[in-house]
């Protein structure tokens, strides 16, 4: 029996070797961020993290989840900063003291995706409140993200600006798969459906099929990314200086400018916005 | 890794990334099986060789705990490590032994109730001749390994294929962080949702060389073990 | 050793009833009878590797722990999955013979048994007969005082059946007792020091061998020597 025991004991100390090993080089100066799947389906973290890497030395670990499962990695202490773009459950955040302080960061916008059919007969429209509800009138194919991201909160949010209560109006048009911006788009494209996308994810979509952008530009699609860092006095072990180093660096000239030389297609994704005091 | 070339090309190229993935597959998924190789078989022995009370509910439960569900297990795993769980201090959450640890508990079912049919054959084979060259019972043991090896070896690359094909567990607790805990599985799923269809299908396909090679090395080792042993 | 009024019961059978029986030094005693007569579970409980369910074993005429140096031989003998050297080697540790001195033992049982020249081959792959040898130089390599075969020659042909009965004369000529059983009349009456007759697991007649055959003082033995099935 104690030789069972001494071989669990010398597997569980091998495990911790490997880990310590694997993680050696970057646990000096290394951050978890929690972030969601839409900023990194859209290459965002590809582009930016090799630069925070050069600048500041630090490396940083992007755990990619919905939105809301993001903000929950933050609660349980999993993650050292907080990286969404949902004002309202960032505020709540706050409000529940897991962080001290939100800066705004940047701003990236939605579309919305359709087939080059357009059974709704949206395209085009400046308005999205009026292409939500003609979508819903027609009872036309719209897939929803439904995984509490910060765009399936937008989505919801817009539902609710263009009249529509979607929890009473939903049927077999609607169809909610509870997944990332990247598999929305998969089955959008597979069905031939409406979708709301982040831009960003969208420009770096593969698969587009035959699906185009439908409707833009509406100021009530703008998506405001925000980034927190978790509250060290709610959870000890948050590396509070790197992280901090990180979100100094995101807002600072040098950061927003790092940003806004983001492309894809030769379009600029992201827009930084630090310094607007109502972001 | 770059977008829109095919993995082929990657490895052609000697792409770093696409290498250092493949290694992290590889160093988890082998990790585990030793592991719950170290753990299963002889508990799988003691299981086979002994006799006690409930030992018929024991051998059902290993054997169904052989189809635990990957995505369980990663919840389970992910909630005792996180940091506000009972082992967060350990703070290996989102890292690779994290992975070793969920994919040994998801191994060790398999490795233990291949490793007690093995034994208890081989045992009611061997039992008689033990008695009349007065073996001592761990002799016994060390004997039924050995004279077993070459299933006992089958047994081990079974449990790797498992851990190696499995997604559920390790994009859950170790969050396929990019250079860290991203393996071929837990990639071919972030590139899919990305729609990078021609990357997926590529590391696809090179995922499913490995488990086919892991599958003729255990088909040989059964060859091997009848023209060496008989 | 003496056996006395041994009873073996197993899965609600009784398959020994109320066997008494010494056995001394000196010629081989053979255990005949027709198949299912018990011979198999005598010998085994003269061996130890079954309990009496009631009656005692007696060594050396007490209770004394029976011998380290016996041995037996079964049926069908299982190899294990290794060389013949192999074998021979494990068989060799397990009766606490030295490293240094293991080769040379090994190829003398080896050349004792007639199978030279095979001590690489796998034991499993060897013939019935030719791994009857090697089950026999393994139980040799513990250099019983007793040795028990179980119907050694059962399963072999007449040719691999002489060179077993040659070897166990040659055995029982250098000192080792042995205890056999077999449902061959003919190999008992060629081997036989001693005969104990069973029938349904009690013994009908125990006796010389040169009394028994020539001279059977029961019914049983003489229908049974006749050649009448016993049932």
């Amino acid at each position: 029996m104690t030789r069972l025991l001494q071989t669990f004991r010398l597997a569980v100390l091998l495990a911790l070797i490997i880990g310590a090993i694997s993680n050696g080089a970057a646990a000096d100066r290394s951050i978890v961020v929690a972030s969601t799947t839409s900023t990194q389906d859209s290459g965002f973290f590809d582009y930016i993290l090799p630069i925070v890497k050069g600048r500041l030395g630090i490396t940083v670990k992007v755990v990619a989840q919905g939105t809301g499962q993001a903000l929950d990695t933050a609660r349980r202490g999993d993650a050292d900063v907080v990286f969404v773009h949902a004002k309202t459950a960032e505020l709540q955040f706050i409000a529940e003291g897991e962080s001290l302080k939100r800066y705004p960061v940047m701003y990236n916008d939605f579309v919305l995706i359709g087939s080059r059919a357009d059974p709704a007969g949206v395209k085009g429209s400046k308005d999205i409140r009026e292409a939500l509800a003609s979508i819903k009138n027609q009872r036309a194919l719209f897939i929803s993200r439904g995984d509490r991201s910060g765009t399936h909160m937008a989505e919801l949010a817009l539902w609710r600006d263009s009249g529509v209560d979607i929890e009473q109006a939903k049927g077999t048009w609607y169809e909610s798969i509870g997944q990332g911006m990247g598999a929305a788009l998969n089955v959008a494209s597979a069905s031939e459906a409406y979708v709301l996308s982040d831009r960003a994810t969208w420009v770096h979509f593969k698969s587009k099929g035959d699906l185009e952008i439908l409707v833009e530009g509406d100021k009530r699609l703008f998506n405001q990314y925000g980034i927190m860092l978790v509250n060290p006095q709610k959870h000890p072990t948050v590396k509070t200086a790197l992280a901090q180093e990180f979100i100094d660096y995101l807002i600072s000239p040098v950061g927003q400018q790092d940003i806004a030389h983001y492309m894809v297609d030769g379009q600029q994704l992201f827009y930084p916005d630090a310094n607007d005091p109502n972001a | 890794m770059p977008e829109n070339t095919s993995a082929f090309h990657l490895l052609l190229s000697g792409d770093p990334a696409l290498f250092s993935i493949v290694g992290l597959s590889l160093a988890v998924s082998l990790s585990a099986a030793v592991f719950a190789s170290v753990i299963g078989m002889p508990l799988g022995a003691l299981v086979a060789l002994t006799r006690f009370r409930g030992r018929e509910f024991v051998i059902v439960v290993m054997n169904a705990l052989m189809g635990l569900p990957p995505v369980i297990v990663g919840l389970a795993v992910y909630l005792s490590l996180s940091r506000s769980g009972p082992l967060g201090s350990w703070g290996l959450l989102f890292t690779p032994p994290a992975m070793v640890i969920a994919q040994t508990i998801l191994v060790t079912p398999i490795i233990a109730a291949l490793t007690r049919q093995t034994i208890e054959d081989l045992w009611l084979e061997y039992r008689d001749e033990f008695s009349a060259m007065h073996i001592g019972a761990f002799k016994r043991i060390s004997t039924l390994l050995w004279d077993g090896r070459f299933s006992l070896v089958t047994a081990l690359l079974a449990g790797f294929g498992r851990a190696a094909a499995e997604v559920g567990s390790i994009i859950i607790v170790g969050g396929n962080i990019e250079g860290f805990t991203r393996t071929m599985t837990t990639a071919i799923a972030l590139e899919t949702s990305k729609g990078n269809l021609s990357l997926a299908i590529g590391l696809g396909f090179i995922l499913i060389g490995i488990v086919v090679l892991v599958s003729a090395l255990a088909w040989g080792m059964r060859r091997a073990g009848e023209r060496f042993a008989g | 050793m003496e056996l006395l009024e041994v009873d073996v019961d197993m899965g609600g059978q009784k398959l020994l009833r109320q066997v008494s029986l010494v056995i001394e030094p000196g010629a081989p005693t053979v255990f005949i009878g027709p198949n299912g007569s018990g011979k198999t579970t005598l010998l085994r409980v003269a061996m130890g590797l079954i309990a009496a369910s009631s009656g005692r074993v007696l060594w050396g005429g007490q209770s004394q722990s029976p011998p380290r140096r016996r041995a037996i031989v079964f049926q069908r003998p299982v190899m294990l999955r290794r060389s013949v050297f192999g074998n021979l080697h494990y068989a060799l540790a397990s009766a606490g013979v030295p490293r240094s001195v293991r080769r040379r033992r090994a190829d003398e049982l080896l050349s004792l048994v007639d199978l030279d020249g095979v001590g690489d081959r796998p034991a499993r792959r060897l013939s019935g007969g030719e791994q009857q040898r090697l089950a026999l130089a393994r139980a040799l390599a513990r250099e019983p005082r007793v040795l028990f075969l179980d119907e050694p020659t059962a399963s072999l042909d007449p040719a691999a059946t002489k060179a077993i009965e040659e070897l166990v004369r040659l055995v029982s000529a250098n000192g080792v007792k042995v205890v056999m059983a077999t449902h061959d009349l003919g190999e008992a009456r060629r081997l036989a020091g001693d005969i104990v007759l069973l029938h349904r697991g009690a013994i009908i007649e125990k006796g010389a061998a040169e009394t028994f055959f020539n001279s059977p003082a029961t019914e049983g033995a003489q229908r049974f020597l006749a050649g009448e099935l016993l049932l």
